[in-house]
């Protein structure tokens, strides 16, 4: 079994580490930038006097003050669209949407400027921006509050979407994005905020966007994956290897630059693939994935790709999360009907 | 509420001044500033819907009536200010030192137009409406954070303030007491919605009110009292007391673009008895012995060989790139994107 994570620390040669939760490691990650650079600046609904509905700007303000931690009124577009003229008069925001699901209000904002300012004007205004936003169901959220919503940024030309899945990863990337020249989605899997521990160095780094990750090594089908869904099938994987069915797990990471290096590495070599992806299916991520390995794989396959994913439903209230929300069992199957194709 | 914002003015439309405490301050070089760009930015505005007609350039926004408000706006601006315009204030870029050819360019559907001068801090203008008074709000923003004193303007429309953008951008301004100045020009219509069908208040002024922000109501075809209560706002800015909106009411001469026929929505004889502000100028220039007959021609020519030699720039200039299409959408091109790059530049080969 290959940690790719981890090892990447250790042949960094890294000694001082934490043991810290994801939502620790954001935290971090962002006292990190704002310690390293002082045009950082942090704007969103909650994020100072209360931390951050889940404590991810936590002390911050205490820290760094209210000129840099800044609690804005309640007013989604008018946080990205003032980020948007604070990035090009030399800061770098980094704005929280405390919901995926409230993102929507911004949307216009995102799509309509952000993510093409640079090209228009051929590079003379660029909107170094990160938009920090918890997605996804499975805690029992109210409505509204745990939608997946990668693929309408993945479809975004000009924008970037990362989605770690582990603290490690989190603090990497969220450092890679504040420091990147261009936009960023940066989601949070709000179920793994606290789910999740790792060992977390406690100096900067920045893990590479674009780049995604082997995390569990085998010969028979590629697992793909990221964000909340990456526990799931982990233990999923470990349930196929129990049938004799051995997996490579593969996070993404970044889902806009796809890796598809890695997908196709590991595609050529097993033949076969499960995607899971929480959104819904159609127009979801996995079908751009599938027309990768298409291109970078037909020969290869031994079956069709299966998909696990949320249904073409709106996310519902959470009485019903569970049976949107792929599950290890649904995972588990998948892998086996691929395998036994 | 509406007599709380009665319309100001300085100049009547007789030309005449009917506040004589700015005296002293219209000077000669003032006047002529004023009349010079105005006549300038006529002169390419009616050469634009010109090209348009003869297939040079794409569909184009005509702003003839608005000369006033958007010369006496942008010169009431210091060099190193902001400026966010719509797609209908290029009369006040071109104040402001934006590019003729590029601004042609743009029109004629190039993103080389949307490339400001070195040092000069003018945006793209915002074709979806309010967007762009949260950008000036976010630079203004950034600028009293450096602790300069520079400002930003914010043009927008009289439908823009029936966008969620629009309450957004004015509620963060007067919250963090950004340097901005909220420059509206109520041209009496959005495409073909007048102001009536599109708001139940008497003003735009008025909605100022809500955000604990001076307004104050002009006349927007009375150059002098946009040049000076423009100024007014900006000196207030500076000296870091926030932001102001501006209802600059004016017309629209002609048609929201050259593809709409404003006869289909505009009652006949609606707007016919306002002044033209550039002839309103004129009519001052002519009482207060400013006028010279024979330099406002000489002056006419030298306009028009601009125009035409900004035309010709625009003729002239590169033919359009295709790795343009992918060159400046990131600042280092993810691998997919330069692989549909190399692929497109190779099918173009033959």
């Amino acid at each position: 079994m290959v940690m790719a994570t981890k090892m990447e620390a250790i042949q960094a040669g890294r000694t001082s580490t934490k043991v810290m939760t994801m939502i620790q490691a954001i935290n971090q990650g962002l006292r990190t930038m704002l310690e390293a650079d002082e045009t950082t600046i942090l704007l969103g609904e909650d994020i100072g006097k209360n931390g951050g509905v889940f404590r991810a700007t936590e002390g911050l303000q205490d820290d760094f003050g209210e000129e840099r931690v800044v609690d804005t009124p309640l007013s989604e577009s008018g946080i990205i669209g003032a980020s948007v003229g604070l990035a090009v008069n030399g800061f770098k925001p980094v704005a929280e949407m405390q919901f995926m699901g409230f993102v929507y209000p911004a949307y216009d904002q995102i799509m309509t400027h952000v993510s093409r300012l640079r090209m228009k004007t051929m590079g003379r205004f660029s909107v170094p921006m990160v938009v920090r936003t918890p997605y996804g169901a499975g805690i029992r959220a109210p409505e509204i509050h745990s939608d997946s919503a990668e693929a309408l940024f993945t479809h975004m030309p000009g924008i970037k979407v990362v989605c770690p899945s582990n603290p490690y990863d989190a603090k990497g990337l969220l450092i890679a994005a504040i420091e990147d020249p261009d936009p960023v989605i940066f989601m949070e899997p709000m179920r793994s905020y606290r789910a999740t521990r790792g060992d977390v160095p406690e100096e900067k780094y920045t893990v590479e966007i674009g780049k995604g990750a082997l995390l569990e090594e085998g010969t028979d089908l590629t697992v793909i994956a990221w964000g909340a869904m990456i526990p799931l099938a982990q233990k999923a994987a470990k349930a196929a290897a129990q049938l004799g069915i051995h997996c490579d797990v593969l996070d993404l990471r970044t889902l806009y630059p796809l890796d598809l290096d890695l997908i196709a590495s590991s595609v050529q070599k097993t033949g076969r693939v499960v995607i899971v992806h929480e959104a819904q299916r159609t127009g979801g991520l996995g079908n751009d994935i599938i027309s990768s390995i298409n291109d970078t794989c037909f020969l290869h396959l031994r079956a069709p790709i299966g998909r696990v994913t949320g249904f073409d439903v709106p996310v519902p209230f959470f009485a019903l999360e569970e049976h949107y929300l792929p599950t290890v069992k649904r995972i588990t199957q998948q892998i086996e009907s691929v395998y036994r194709f | 509420m509406e007599a709380s914002f009665p319309m100001k003015q300085i100049m009547d439309e007789e030309g005449r001044l009917v506040d004589p405490s700015y005296q002293e301050q219209i000077d000669e070089k003032l006047v002529q500033q004023l009349h010079y760009h105005m006549l300038r930015i006529r002169t390419f505005d009616r050469k634009a819907i010109s090209l348009q007609r003869q297939g040079r350039i794409g569909t184009y926004p005509p702003f003839e009536g608005q000369e006033a408000c958007q010369v006496g706006s942008a010169l009431a601006l210091g060099e190193g200010d902001w400026v966010f315009p719509t797609y209908r204030d290029h009369g006040a870029t071109l104040t402001f030192g934006a590019d003729m050819v590029r601004m042609f360019l743009y029109w004629n559907g190039r993103q080389e137009g949307c490339v400001a001068p070195p040092g000069k801090h003018i945006f793209p203008a915002a074709v979806p409406i309010a967007t762009q008074i949260l950008h000036a709000v976010g630079a203004s923003w950034a600028e009293k954070r450096k602790g300069t004193d520079r400002v930003a303007i914010a043009y927008f429309g009289d439908g823009a303030t029936s966008e969620g953008d629009f309450h957004e951008g004015l509620n963060f301004a007067s919250v963090f007491q950004t340097p901005t100045i909220l420059f509206n020009q109520n041209n009496g219509y959005a495409i073909s919605v007048p102001i009536e069908r599109q708001m139940n208040s008497k003003t735009i002024a008025q909605k100022s009110v809500a955000y604990g922000m001076p307004g104050i109501r002009i006349d927007g075809n009375d150059c002098f009292a946009v040049y000076f209560e423009t100024k007014r706002a900006v000196e207030a800015a500076r000296e870091g007391n926030g932001p102001t909106l501006i209802e600059a009411v004016t017309w629209r001469t002609g048609a929201h673009t050259t593809a709409d026929d404003p006869t289909k929505y505009r009652p006949s004889g609606k707007g016919k008895d306002i002044v033209d502000p550039l002839v309103r100028l004129e009519r001052f220039m002519k009482n207060d012995g400013y006028w010279d007959e024979q330099a406002v021609k000489t002056l006419q020519d030298k306009l028009n060989d601009e125009v035409e030699t900004a035309v010709k720039g625009m003729a002239e200039f590169p033919a359009p790139n295709p790795e343009d299409l992918f060159d400046h959408v990131f600042a280092v091109l993810p691998p997919q994107l330069q692989e549909q790059k190399e692929f497109y530049l190779e099918f173009l080969k033959g």
